[in-house]
């Protein structure tokens, strides 16, 4: 059952993927990029990843997409339906490299399930017991609010940078 | 479960890849940006499964990261198409010497 | 003086020098004085141009930059003078064996070398001093009257007291390297005074010449200093010389190689054959520098040099032969030039060359005491010689310069006649020419015999080295003798005989010159009537050329200098063997052959003021180059002009090669590419950036999977 539905998410996350590049229409690759985060999150769910699924969907997917729709409103390319790949010995060049890397991360993947080590550590089982525990948000938020407190509130400073920052940036005169 | 998922997170990330160096759009290679970040995340849950709950948190401050990222990296958009009345980065080659 | 040493042997003492630091130090004190009043007059002339005027010397009383050198320039060489007649004094009392020496401080201590700031005292430092302070103040003296109107006056004093300071250094220091200061000290003064008139393009090109061709004999020079160093590990000359012949086994090697490098640095210094021909262009300095630094004093360095490594140069009979050789081919060759030269001060230059040709025959021939004795009377004659010419042009140009008549007052044939006009220059340089020919009794008769009958006895003695090479030197030297006479009495009969040529208007012109002048001709002039006389062989002695006794100081020089050249001779002694008391080839003693010369001399001097004074002569302007053998002789054989072609020309051509192709090329364009590559792979480099984001991405992609790869693999 597991499988079959991670087999099912991993096909609409990659087939969203190129969905995303390949779209002519900036909304297309937008709606196809959130199904490539709803897909993901699945995946999510399947990897005990309960509390991240979630974020995933209401953050990821809801509101930071929403913002680049947003942003492509006011920038009114909706309508725009001009093709904007680039064409010829240029998409050869980065066919190819892209597909060396796929293919050299993909090779490296497949050595390392040689030496499982890697792969097969406790670390699940750890997760396992907090989220039966603590339950799916009090599992990441232990660690969170007592190793990790400091690295959570410089990340709070940064989102109030940026938030500061976007604003004066898209202010109209600069 | 764990292989698989870090082939998929891969396979994400080179398309994500692909998207940055074909597309013109700027808005398109920032989402392609985006995908990358997310197969990047895939792989620490994945990892999570062995190594424990830090490739957890290491998704959600990525995922912070990425937040203020798009709000400022859509500033910068913003601002750039008021300069040039396009998303176009062909337009966009001030950098060059 | 010479004379009193062997009378007071007997009562010896114990003889501490007197003041000799203050023999050096006083010329670098008149340097001193007369360089700051040269730079001074230098500072008013240049306000005075700057003013819009000229400074000028002839109106009104002179300034005290002119009139304190008259004084100050003579004065300290004087003083010189006196100390060290009073220290000669007291050398001839003490029975010295042993040089003095006195060390002020250490001057350079590197590894293994220590060098002391250190003079040395002895019988031969003694007769160089005598030399150089006595015969330098009566040309000090000799030049207050020539250079008077000169506006360089403090200039040239100060440049003439700084010779004899160097000069000093270079006879009294006590070791190699010392020496060699002295040595290029006076190269540099030679140098600034052939250049002395430096705004005449010819003369400061002769004063260049100079100084590049004494390199090359100075690179010599060095090159032995180092071969000595690494023989004795020090450069003092009394270690090395007490060393020596243990040190070296005789006939090695090593002491060939010392003493030829040594001769090239003798030969540069002193004109020899290959080195010689910057003397006669040396001839554009002022006549009175001529008479002190290129006939009296530094070209006799080299032979100074030799006589005082004595020791080194008696342990290689090779180097001895070539010495020997150098010297009587230089002799022969410069007297035949000599014989159809027209610049009075040109005859002069060559003559001096053969003469050191000459001294250099008896440095080689192991007499030593020879060699150091004629540069002793040559000093004296050849300075008279120098200074009557001096004298002789001062007046002839005075009178052409009244005229305004654009002759040269050095070329003879623009003279003629000389004598009722300036009688006491005429008399003190013929007895000047008597000397230089050999013949008796003047001094020039007992030095340059006692050399040629070395070469002879050399040339029989037992265990003689080379005795045909020998007995050919000394048929050389007598030929030499000959030709010598044959043309000083050319030079005397030209100058001074005959029917004026300088013009009628010009001649009433031409005056005796003053006091100042020629009262150190006439000193000369008695010195070189009686300097031989301190030193006549024992064989001729008691005979008519001795005076039959008269002549009391019988081989007193020889004796002086015994002590020096204990060393030299002990070597000889052992080696050589018996010296002949028979001349080579047609046999005879000293004593023969000594009248022989003198003869022969004194008729050819009879021949050629028959010969010359029977020609008829034309003013310069009017003569027709010599032809024949005449012309190849006029133009010196040639020799300027294949060193041109020999060397001047393809070391030009070399330079230019090296300019245009080595340097331009080469290296400009090495240079030149290194720019042009960092250009070029700042234009591919500039490539990349295309200003596009896609670009940066794709290459930031390439560089990813570059090192995924190195990782993978």
């Amino acid at each position: 059952m597991a499988d079959l539905l991670f087999f099912m998410f991993a096909t609409v996350a990659i087939g969203s993927a190129i969905g995303v590049v390949v779209a002519r229409n900036p909304v297309g690759s937008l709606m196809f990029m959130v199904a490539t985060l709803a897909a993901v999150a699945g995946i999510f769910v399947l990897l005990e990843a309960h509390f991240l699924a979630a974020i995933q969907v209401i953050v990821y997917a809801g509101a930071i997409m929403v913002l680049f729709l947003f942003v492509i409103m006011l920038l009114n390319l909706g309508h725009d339906y001009q093709r904007d790949v680039k064409g010829g010995v240029w998409s050869v060049m980065a066919f190819a490299t892209t597909g060396g890397l796929a293919g050299l991360l993909v090779r490296q993947l497949g050595r390392s399930a040689d030496s499982p080590a890697f792969l097969t550590g406790s670390g699940g089982d750890a997760i396992d017991a907090a989220l039966a525990e603590y339950g799916a948000v009090g599992a990441i938020a232990r660690p969170l609010f007592t190793d990790y407190v400091v690295p959570f509130e410089l990340v709070g400073i940064l989102l109030l940078v940026a938030i500061v920052g976007a604003t004066v940036l898209a202010k109209k005169n600069v | 479960m764990i292989t698989e998922a870090l082939f998929v997170s891969a396979l994400i990330f080179a398309i994500g890849t692909l998207g940055v160096i074909v597309r013109r759009n700027v808005i398109i290679m920032f989402l392609c940006i985006e995908l990358q970040l997310n197969a990047v995340n895939l792989a620490f849950v994945a990892f999570s499964r062995s190594v424990g709950i830090e490739g957890q948190l290491f998704v959600f401050f990525v995922m912070t990261v990425a937040a203020a990222e798009a709000a400022v990296g859509l500033a910068i958009i913003i601002s750039i198409f008021r300069h040039y009345e396009s998303v176009n980065v062909d337009k966009f080659n001030l950098l060059k010497w | 003086m010479f004379f009193a040493l062997q009378a007071t042997t007997e009562g010896a003492h114990e003889w501490s020098p007197v003041l000799p630091g203050l023999v050096i130090l006083l010329p670098l004190l008149g340097f001193v004085i007369n360089g700051a009043l040269a730079l001074t007059h230098a500072r008013r002339s240049a306000d005075a141009v700057r003013a819009g005027g000229e400074l000028d010397l002839a109106a009104g009383d002179r300034p005290l930059t002119h009139t304190l050198p008259t004084w100050i320039g003579p004065g300290v060489i004087g003083l010189a003078f006196l100390i060290t007649v009073v220290n000669l004094v007291g050398m001839a009392g003490a029975d010295l064996h042993e040089p003095i020496i006195r060390t002020y401080w250490t001057w350079i201590v590197t590894g293994s070398l220590t060098v002391d700031a250190a003079i040395q005292l002895d019988q031969l430092s003694m007769v160089m001093m005598l030399v150089v302070t006595g015969v330098g103040f009566l040309i000090h003296v000799f030049s207050v009257g020539y250079m008077k109107d000169d506006p360089g006056y403090p200039r040239y004093f100060a440049y003439l007291n700084l010779f004899i300071f160097f000069m000093l250094v270079l006879v009294m220091g006590a070791g190699y390297l010392l020496m060699f200061v002295g040595w290029e000290g006076v190269g540099l003064c030679s140098y600034l005074l052939i250049g002395y008139w430096f705004s005449d393009r010819e003369k400061s090109d002769a004063g260049k010449k100079a100084f590049i061709v004494n390199r090359i004999g100075d690179l010599g020079f060095l090159v032995a200093m180092f071969f000595l160093f690494t023989t004795f590990q020090t450069l003092d000359f009394v270690e090395i010389f007490s060393a020596a012949p243990e040190r070296i086994p005789y006939g090695h090697s090593v002491a060939t190689i010392i003493t030829l490098f040594f001769l090239l640095g003798a030969a540069g210094k002193s004109a020899q054959i290959p080195l010689y021909i910057w003397l006669p262009d040396a001839m554009a300095g002022p006549t009175p520098v001529s008479a002190l630094i290129h006939a009296a004093t530094m070209v006799t360095a080299g032979v100074y040099l030799v006589a005082r490594s004595s020791v080194l140069f008696a342990l290689s009979p090779i180097a001895s032969a070539t010495v020997a050789g150098i010297g009587v081919i230089t002799a022969l060759f410069a007297a035949t030039i000599a014989l159809k030269q027209y610049d009075i001060k040109r005859v002069l230059a060559y003559s001096t060359i053969s003469q050191l040709g000459y001294m250099f025959l008896g440095v080689g021939v192991g007499a030593y005491t020879a060699g150091v004795f004629h540069l002793m009377t040559h000093a004296f004659f050849k300075a008279l010689l120098f200074l009557g010419a001096g004298a002789v042009i001062h007046s002839v140009h005075h009178a052409l310069h009244h005229t305004d008549k654009d002759w040269d007052a050095q070329d003879m044939r623009n003279m003629g006649g000389l004598r009722k006009h300036m009688p006491i220059t005429w008399a003190t340089m013929w007895i000047a020419t008597l000397a230089i020919s050999g013949i008796w009794p003047f001094a020039g008769f007992f030095s340059k015999d006692e050399i040629i009958w070395a070469a002879g006895a050399w040339a029989g003695a037992a265990n003689a080295p080379y005795p045909t090479l020998y007995t050919v030197y000394w048929v050389l030297a007598l030929v030499t003798a000959l030709l010598t006479a044959f043309y000083m009495t050319r030079l005397m009969v030209m100058t001074f005989h005959g029917a004026n040529r300088t013009g009628e208007k010009e001649a009433k012109h031409l005056r005796e010159t003053p006091a100042v002048m020629w009262v150190p001709l006439a000193v000369l002039a008695a010195l070189s009537v009686f300097g031989g006389w301190i030193n006549v062989p024992a064989a001729i002695s008691e005979s008519f050329l001795g005076g039959f006794g008269f002549l009391p100081m019988g081989e007193n020089f020889h004796h002086w200098l015994e002590p020096v050249m204990a060393g030299a001779h002990e070597i000889q002694a052992q080696h050589l063997g018996e010296i002949s008391h028979q001349a080579p080839l047609f046999g005879g003693g000293e004593l023969v052959w000594a009248l022989a010369s003198t003869g022969l001399a004194a008729i050819v001097v009879l021949i050629a003021a028959r010969v010359v004074g029977g020609q008829k002569h034309v003013p310069a302007v009017d003569a027709a180059e010599p032809r024949g053998l005449g012309r190849v002789l006029y133009r010196k054989y040639y020799v300027d002009e294949a060193y041109d072609a020999v060397i001047v020309r393809p070391v030009h051509a070399l330079s230019r090669f090296s300019w245009r192709f080595v340097d331009d090329v080469i290296i400009d364009g090495t240079v030149n590419m290194a720019g042009n590559l960092a250009r070029a792979f700042g234009w591919v480099g500039s490539l990349f950036q295309t200003g596009q984001i896609n670009t940066y991405a794709f290459i930031f992609t390439i560089g990813v999977l570059v090192i995924l790869g190195w990782v993978a693999f």
